[in-house]
């Protein structure tokens, strides 16, 4: 019984890696990290909002080649 | 070398070797698709452990301890230092296109053999290299476009061809996938109501991204996802309701203008209703059916039925006309080396690079990765009856115009099937016809129903193929939608120099003008490949790939230039040696296409065959109709090619002119590289060569 929480409690950490990595490899978690990146070295100017990070984002991403054939 | 690394290597040369020669050995009877597979894997191992990281240390001199423009400019958006395997996912996303599914399937018609070879020894030698190297030289220019690089090192003309390149790059594509969704969805009510439902989807995931739960982008997609999954088996109820199934049964024409038109609105549309969401959405069906392909063929290790080399290696085939020599090169195209990734490696991807010793897993592993997709729609395309394969591909005009015509054609080419064999496949797949689906999706989508159905179902053969279809289709639209807003940009840019506000990007009436005047362009191809009875990719799909060839020499000579330029010249033939092997194929295919006088093969050849069959009333109503606007698109194709070649060798030039001052001693332009910074970022010095 222990060694089953013991490996329940192994298993917890690997998913939420995979989780994050996942919300990486899709930009899920862009804002976060813009928000992380303001607070540590923009403190205090202005910061965008959820809404208009992610419109900047889109907009940042479709004005050059991302595709290919 | 530590003893494991050794010992890793000396397994996978000796896998690689015997997979090889399991191949090599059993040329007369069927072999089984694992010895493709593992030699495929080897190879690539084999060069990303060695060629690889010798390029990195060598020829590109990487340097770990160097800050990239990620760290310099780090600004929290596009310049973002970003874990490899992070910035590995988002490239190979961007890069792999259905190019390496079409591609292989068409150079299938050679046998399975030489697509296989090519897709192998040019992705590792000469894909791989290039985007690796672009991304690197990118990564020391601040993230520079290849265009840009061009423009700094050389002067105006590299850029200027690298723009106008790639638009009519951009241009031939579009007609020429076009032109497969189109043969995909023909009097398919099934494929054509699915394909459909998924543009009301990619509006929902839009607006759900945008205005209930902005940035959710896992949310999104797998709502979108689901509902995609969905609309494929509600295709398959619709079909069997006779009212539904007549307002989706559509033939060509009427297709076709209906992807020209969306594709019209989708580029003025703003890209988060509509491109953004699809966008994600096909990006998870990608990676997701890749993967599941690998998974599928690894359990059902199928025996490849089609022989290593066919008769039509002498130019006769019915995909397209043209022997071995140049055309499989030009046919598999981006399998093996894209033109196109020079301008992903040189745009997006070197912003987020956190170290430059990533470039060797980024650049070079993604188009490893990208190649071995190529190898699996081989697979695909060849462990079909060659009967079928053949059935499937040719167009009308080659075969004949009924099933058993088509079907006699075919036998007698020594590839047996029936007419009735090809009834029953049809039934199975839950289609009407499956003859003269040219284009390379449906057969590609009957090799991969077959693959999931005997991994995962057999009875669902109608479902995965209709699944395989839609998966295709949308993978294609997104590269439509991109490739038109992309070309809109690019033509926005040329016609600024004209008159400048063409040339801003947000002005509405230039942003209509530069859509409407590419869309007509590529639906202009579209257009007459639909109407050619030969099925029209027979001339597009050449024309695309001696197009992406060129780019892609355009690439390497940027590449060469640089390295000749800042003084390691003996170590340039990593890039010249590809660049001289694709003028060598571009320019001759490009030859060929031009002047040979067997209408097969040559664009004028076949325009003065037609003209005088015309004249001498020799031709059908029907082709006596078309025929004057077939003749006037060979002539046009002729001198594409004949621009396409113009533009390759003044590039050549032009690099061969910096480099002779270069190696007289004459002023050049200075460098553009950024110049060194100590890294800061944890790990630096410590990254892995």
């Amino acid at each position: 019984m222990a060694q089953r929480a013991r490996s329940a409690l192994r298993l917890w950490p690997r998913l939420a890696s995979l989780w994050s990595v996942l919300r990486a490899l899709t930009g899920d978690d862009a804002y976060e990290r813009y928000r992380a990146h303001h607070a540590a070295r923009h403190a205090g100017q202005p910061l965008m909002s959820r809404g208009e990070f992610c419109a900047d984002a889109e907009r940042r991403k479709w004005s050059g080649v991302n595709r290919c054939c | 070398m530590g003893v494991m690394r050794r010992v890793s290597a000396a397994v996978l040369a000796l896998g690689g070797g015997i997979a090889m020669g399991g191949i090599a050995l059993q040329r007369h009877e069927p072999i089984n698709a694992l010895w493709i597979i593992t030699a495929a894997v080897c190879i690539y191992l084999l060069g990303y452990r060695f060629y690889a990281a010798w390029i990195a240390t060598r020829v590109l001199l990487v340097d770990p301890s160097r800050a990239t423009p990620a760290e310099r400019l780090n600004n929290g958006r596009d310049f973002l230092p970003t874990h490899r395997a992070i910035v590995f996912g988002h490239h190979f996303a961007a890069i792999a296109g259905p190019g390496p599914l079409v591609g292989p399937t068409l150079a299938a018609q050679f046998g399975y053999l030489p697509g296989t070879l090519w897709i192998l020894i040019g992705a590792v030698l000469g894909g791989c290299v290039q985007d690796m190297t672009i991304l690197l030289l990118s990564t020391r220019r601040d993230g520079r476009s290849l265009g840009q690089m061009a423009r700094d090192e050389f002067g105006p003309l590299g850029g200027f061809a690298a723009l106008i390149g790639t638009l009519l790059i951009l241009i031939v594509l579009s007609a020429v996938l076009g032109l497969v969704i189109v043969n995909a969805m023909k009097h398919s009510p099934w494929a054509t109501s699915t394909v459909a439902a998924t543009i009301p989807v990619a509006i929902l995931v839009g607006l759900y991204l945008r205005l209930w739960r902005p940035g959710r982008v896992l949310e999104g997609s797998i709502i979108g996802v689901s509902l995609v999954l969905l609309a494929v088996v509600a295709g398959g109820w619709i079909d069997h309701q006779p009212q539904l199934r007549n307002a989706f049964d559509y033939a060509a024409l009427p297709l076709a203008a209906a992807i020209v038109i969306y594709a019209w609105v989708a580029a003025i549309l703003p890209v988060w209703l509509l491109l953004a969401p699809r966008d994600y959405l096909s990006t998870f069906l990608k990676l997701g059916t890749v993967a599941l392909l690998a998974v599928a063929i690894v359990l059902t290790h199928p025996q490849l039925k089609m022989p290593a080399v066919t008769r039509f290696i002498d130019g006769s085939g019915p995909l397209f006309g043209g022997a071995l020599f140049p055309f499989v090169f030009i046919t598999v195209a981006c399998g093996a080396i894209s033109g196109f990734h020079a301008l992903v490696s040189s745009g997006t991807t070197p912003k987020l690079i956190s170290n430059e010793a990533d470039v060797r897993l980024v650049g070079y592993g993604s188009m490893a990765l990208e190649s071995f997709v190529a190898i699996m729609a081989m697979i695909a395309a060849t462990l079909l009856d060659p009967g079928v394969y053949f059935a499937i591909n040719s167009g009308a005009g080659v075969v004949g115009a009924t099933p058993e015509a088509a079907a006699h054609t075919i036998s007698g080419w020594g590839f047996p099937v029936t007419a009735q064999q090809m009834q029953a496949l049809a039934q199975a797949m839950g289609e009407h016809t499956l003859f003269a689906r040219t284009g390379g999706a449906p057969s590609l989508a009957v090799g991969m129903a077959s693959i999931f159905g005997s991994s995962f179902g057999r009875s669902l053969a109608a479902l995965w193929y209709h699944f395989a279809i839609m998966f295709e289709v949308v993978f294609i639209l997104t590269t439509l939608d991109a490739g038109t807003r992309v070309g809109r940009f690019m033509l926005q840019d040329l016609l600024g120099q004209l008159w400048a506000p063409l040339g801003r990007t947000s002005w509405y009436p230039s942003v209509l003008f530069a859509s409407t005047l590419l869309v007509a362009a590529w639906g202009y191809f579209l257009y007459v490949g639909v109407i050619d009875p030969n099925g029209g990719v027979n001339i597009l799909w050449p024309l695309f790939g001696i197009a992406n060839q060129m780019l892609a020499a355009i690439a390497l000579s940027v590449a060469s230039g640089i390295l000749i330029k800042s003084g390691r010249a003996r170590y340039a033939l990593v890039t010249l040696a590809p660049l001289a092997w694709l003028a060598l194929v571009t320019t001759s295919a490009a030859w060929q296409k031009v002047v040979s006088p067997d209408p097969h093969i040559g664009f004028l050849a076949a325009a003065g065959d037609l003209a005088a069959k015309l004249a001498a009333g020799a031709l059908s109503a029907e082709r006596t109709a078309v025929a004057p606007q077939l003749i006037f698109n060979q002539r046009l194709d002729a001198a594409l090619t004949v621009l396409f070649t113009a533009i390759l060798w003044l590039v050549i030039l032009d690099m061969t002119r910096v480099c002779v001052r270069r190696l007289r001693g004459l002023p050049l332009r200075s460098s553009s590289e950024a110049p060194y910074r100590q890294s800061h970022l944890p790990g630096a010095a410590l990254a892995e060569q």
